[in-house]
């Protein structure tokens, strides 16, 4: 299993399909990296050469932002709106959906599993 | 869709002629109820009241709200809870 960018480990699959296993890389990136580091598309990534790695892994550094700077980049970006109180910050701070999506039902990828909603009574008030 | 570009951001004119005018002087607190108008960079530092439908809830602008419109910060929905029981509720 080839290594790029130290931590990413790419399976035995074609070369533009193992680099989106790697964080901020998707079907298009992956696909333009290919093609500049000029490598053969549809060579398994086990296959490639020590030297195409090095050259991917180079173009990946230098033009992309991916993987533990990508996800702190986005977090830097909610914190920013949580802190200037907007209302997608607060969305985001109650855990909603941020872009206008209902909430009646579904939304349950933000709000997580259901909880009975209700006044507490019986032996759940205990005082 | 995003706005065009060459119209440049989209602000009230009357509220931004209210911004110049105490672009020197000391600051009040502008209302308004143009919740659509976008936060250029002219208005940091001052203080709006924006109406929400019901009320006006004052905005401080800060640089960090360049960009954002000014209906962002004024809510126009509140949150809901429900009660606790009480003794005398059950009965």
């Amino acid at each position: 299993m080839p290594r790029v960018m130290g931590i990413d480990i790419p399976g035995r699959k074609r070369i533009e399909y193992s680099l989106q296993y790697i964080y901020g890389i998707g079907p298009k990136r992956a696909a333009e990296i290919v093609e500049k580091a000029q490598v053969s598309v549809g060579t398994k990534a086990d296959d490639l050469t020590a030297e195409e790695i090095s050259r991917i892994a180079g173009i990946i550094n230098e033009d992309y932002v991916v993987e533990g700077d990508l996800r702190r980049e986005v977090q830097a970006n909610v914190r920013r709106l949580i802190s200037i109180g907007s209302y997608r910050g607060i969305r985001h701070r109650r855990g909603l959906p941020v872009r206008g999506q209902r909430t009646s039902t579904n939304a349950r990828t933000r709000k997580g599993p259901r909880r009975t909603a209700g006044a507490v009574r019986g032996a759940a008030r205990a005082k | 869709m995003p706005r065009s570009i060459s119209k440049g951001p989209y602000v009230c004119p009357k509220l931004l002629k209210k911004v110049e005018k105490q672009a020197g002087g000391k600051k009040h607190i502008i209302k308004t109820w143009s919740r659509r108008s976008m936060i250029i960079p002219d208005f940091v530092g001052h203080t709006f009241s924006v109406h929400n439908g019901k009320v006006f809830i004052n905005v401080f602008v800060t640089e960090n709200m360049v960009g954002h419109k000014l209906g962002e910060f004024s809510l126009t929905r509140g949150f809901k809870r429900h009660g606790t029981a009480t003794d005398k509720t059950l009965k």
